[in-house]
């Protein structure tokens, strides 16, 4: 039997959101939502993990720190000592508390970035990619549930319009 | 699901529905520029090409086509380079700081905030860099060995530490605006019919990067946003303070306090709140965002306005106090001579436009009016120029040796260059007016329900 897969067309996003509930409390799979804009609740809803990107931020900010005491260390220490306006530089931890603004500056350049760039590689996003929204409308006012089924569409159908659905339309797979 | 209460004004009006929104912020973008934005755009090409010039004339000839003496050795680039981060300040108040608070009427003015944001830095980083003269040589400042042996650049001194701090300030900026542009753009793209507008869909499609709001998608974008602003807000005030120490560290007196770093921050709130409101009042006129910045926005800043002024002027009273209490003549004199002396003029302004003015949003009516806040915020976009001039300038003239002691005047090329760069600004901005969702409308569409719109249908 072949898959096919049903768009649920909403107008709303409270609707949209108890519809994810009841849909899944039915135990069917929901695809994918999409929607223009985020909806709190739908990840949970969805039963989506949660996202590990505030994770990530950490590690690579503290790359860029350790890369940032490490390179000071290297050029203000070991390399080319200077006396500069007397402030001592026989160890790092003593001329410490002038490298600080640039260790913390460093750290933050590269927690942003890192995780900016991590967050567009989870994604998939990157210049000139396409887009595979199913409906162009998404992106204005329209939420949409994608549903991949085998078997009985008409009972699903029905359920979505009982839901709030306002559109359905069929692809097949 | 928030809950609001059910008194409180709606945060935009005219009972906007989503595809309403989607239509008003699409509408700079798809429709023709009026009158106003040919006049403005005009006039500012105009500045930026006076700048272009005098660029070309500093570089080609060198420093001396400035007004700066040997005494007076830092003079209006310096000023205006602070004055333009000071302006950079708000937008990353406004996205990040506002965002951490869950101030939701942000929604309305953040893109356009964080623009000011972006184009004021890179006036800002233009001075420096014209400053050293030979500006091929600006990979001088990097942390690389260069070629007479391996001679670092020096992690003591604040100016590197200026370096750092503008360079991941401005880099963290563009990236907090784009991760935030991308699903506006990817509204735009979807708008675009490729038979009517082929070169706009594709450009809309290549800056969109594929966006298609999963919600796995939008569970990262929120985390991802609320991270930025976690690491934009001690970012923001940490870029200001080490301006600051460009002059605090140093031993002259009216530089040498260390009231400086929050001094210099609360200013740069001032002054760049009141930029976003001139620029906004301009804005919700020429692109017809009426309905998204109300005098409700408006007003939030104004207050932000009245405390930051009020903080401002107890610095300077601060200040002076500090200079009598210390005891040493030298202090003291070079705050007498800043409020008495040959640049008296400059500093009653700055008094007048940053502590006396800004009173005036005590009264609510002045508060809630557009024409009285586009003036007052003039204003203190002049006051807050004085500060930094008044600061440099005055400390500066009268030094050691009453033999060097000097005034300063501007050269034509000086004017070029501080207009050039205004006109540089506002060349980017109405571009970015014509060719950027100006609102961040996916952001905006999150609070409709929550900004009232039950309560209006009740009424």
């Amino acid at each position: 039997m072949s898959k096919n897969t049903l768009y649920g067309i909403f107008d709303c996003e409270l609707v949209l959101l108890a519809a994810v509930k009841e849909v899944r409390a039915n135990k069917i799979e929901i695809k994918e939502v999409y929607s223009p804009f985020p909806i709190h609740g739908l990840d949970k809803a969805l039963g989506l993990k949660e996202t590990r990107m505030a994770i990530t931020a950490f590690i690579y900010g503290c790359i860029g720190l350790s890369l940032a005491a490490l390179m000071i260390y290297n050029i203000m220490i070991i390399d080319w000592p200077q006396n500069i306006g007397g402030k001592p530089n026989f160890t790092f931890y003593h001329n410490m508390p002038a490298f600080i603004p640039i260790m913390f500056e460093c750290t933050v350049l590269f927690a942003a970035h890192l995780m900016s760039i991590t967050y567009l590689i989870r994604n998939g996003l990157y210049p000139g990619a396409a887009s595979d929204c199913p409906d162009p409308r998404t992106t204005d006012d329209k939420f949409l549930m994608e549903i991949e089924v085998e078997g009985d569409l008409a009972a699903l159908k029905a359920m979505l319009t009982k839901n709030g659905a306002t559109e359905i339309n069929e692809k097949d797979a | 699901m928030h809950k609001e209460s059910e008194i409180r004004d709606p945060l935009i009006l005219g009972n906007k529905s989503y595809h309403d929104i989607t239509k008003d912020i699409a509408f700079p973008v798809e429709g023709k520029a009026n009158k106003y934005w040919w006049i403005l755009f005009s006039l500012s090409l105009v500045l930026f090409l006076w700048g272009v010039v005098s660029m070309a004339y500093t570089i080609g000839t060198g420093i001396g086509a400035w007004g700066l003496n040997k005494t007076v050795n830092w003079a209006w680039d310096i000023t205006n380079f602070v004055w333009w981060i000071g302006i950079g300040h708000a937008g990353t108040l406004i996205s990040a700081v506002l965002l951490l608070f869950r101030q939701k009427w942000r929604m309305s003015i953040n893109r356009s905030a964080e623009a000011m944001t972006i184009f004021g830095v890179a006036q800002a980083a233009l001075f420096p860099l014209i400053h050293m003269g030979r500006p091929w040589l600006a990979y001088y400042v990097f942390p690389i060995p260069n070629q007479f042996g391996s001679l670092w650049v020096n992690f003591n001194s604040p100016l590197l530490w200026d370096v750092f701090a503008i360079s991941t300030y401005f880099s963290v900026s563009v990236v907090f605006w784009y991760i935030g542009l991308i699903p506006d753009f990817a509204m735009l793209r979807d708008r675009m019919s490729a038979k009517t507008a082929p070169l706009k869909k594709q450009l809309y499609s290549f800056l969109s990067f594929g966006w298609s709001g999963k919600a796995k998608h939008w569970q990262r974008f929120e985390e991802v946003s609320l991270v930025l602003a976690g690491l934009a807000t001690p970012l923001v005030f940490s870029v200001h303070s080490i301006v600051s120490m460009d002059f605090a560290t140093s031993i002259i007196p009216g530089w040498h306090t260390t009231i400086f770093p929050p001094y210099f921050v609360l200013g740069a709130l001032f002054s760049g709140f009141a930029m976003v409101e001139t620029l906004l009042i301009i804005m919700r006129k020429v692109v017809n965002m009426e309905a998204y910045i109300t005098i409700k926005h408006i007003e939030y800043m104004n207050i932000i306005i009245l405390l930051t002024g009020s903080l401002v002027g107890t610095a300077y009273i601060t200040e002076l106090f500090m200079s009598w209490y210390s005891g040493v003549e030298f202090e003291q004199y070079a705050f007498l001579n800043r409020a008495t002396g040959p640049y008296w003029w400059a500093y009653a302004i700055m008094m007048t436009c940053n502590v006396l003015t800004p009173q005036l949003y005590w009264f609510s009516s002045i508060r809630k009016s557009f024409i009285a806040t586009f003036i007052l915020s003039i204003f203190v976009n002049i006051g807050m120029w004085f500060e930094r001039f008044v600061i440099i300038v005055t400390s500066l003239h009268r030094d050691y040796l009453p033999s060097a002691w000097t005034m300063f005047s501007p050269t034509f090329i000086d004017i070029g260059i501080y207009l050039g760069t205004i006109g540089f600004f506002f060349v980017l901005f109405l571009l970015y007016a014509r060719t950027f969702p100006v609102i961040a409308q996916a952001e905006l569409k999150s609070i409709v329900k929550s900004s009232g719109s039950e309560y209006k249908n009740k009424k």
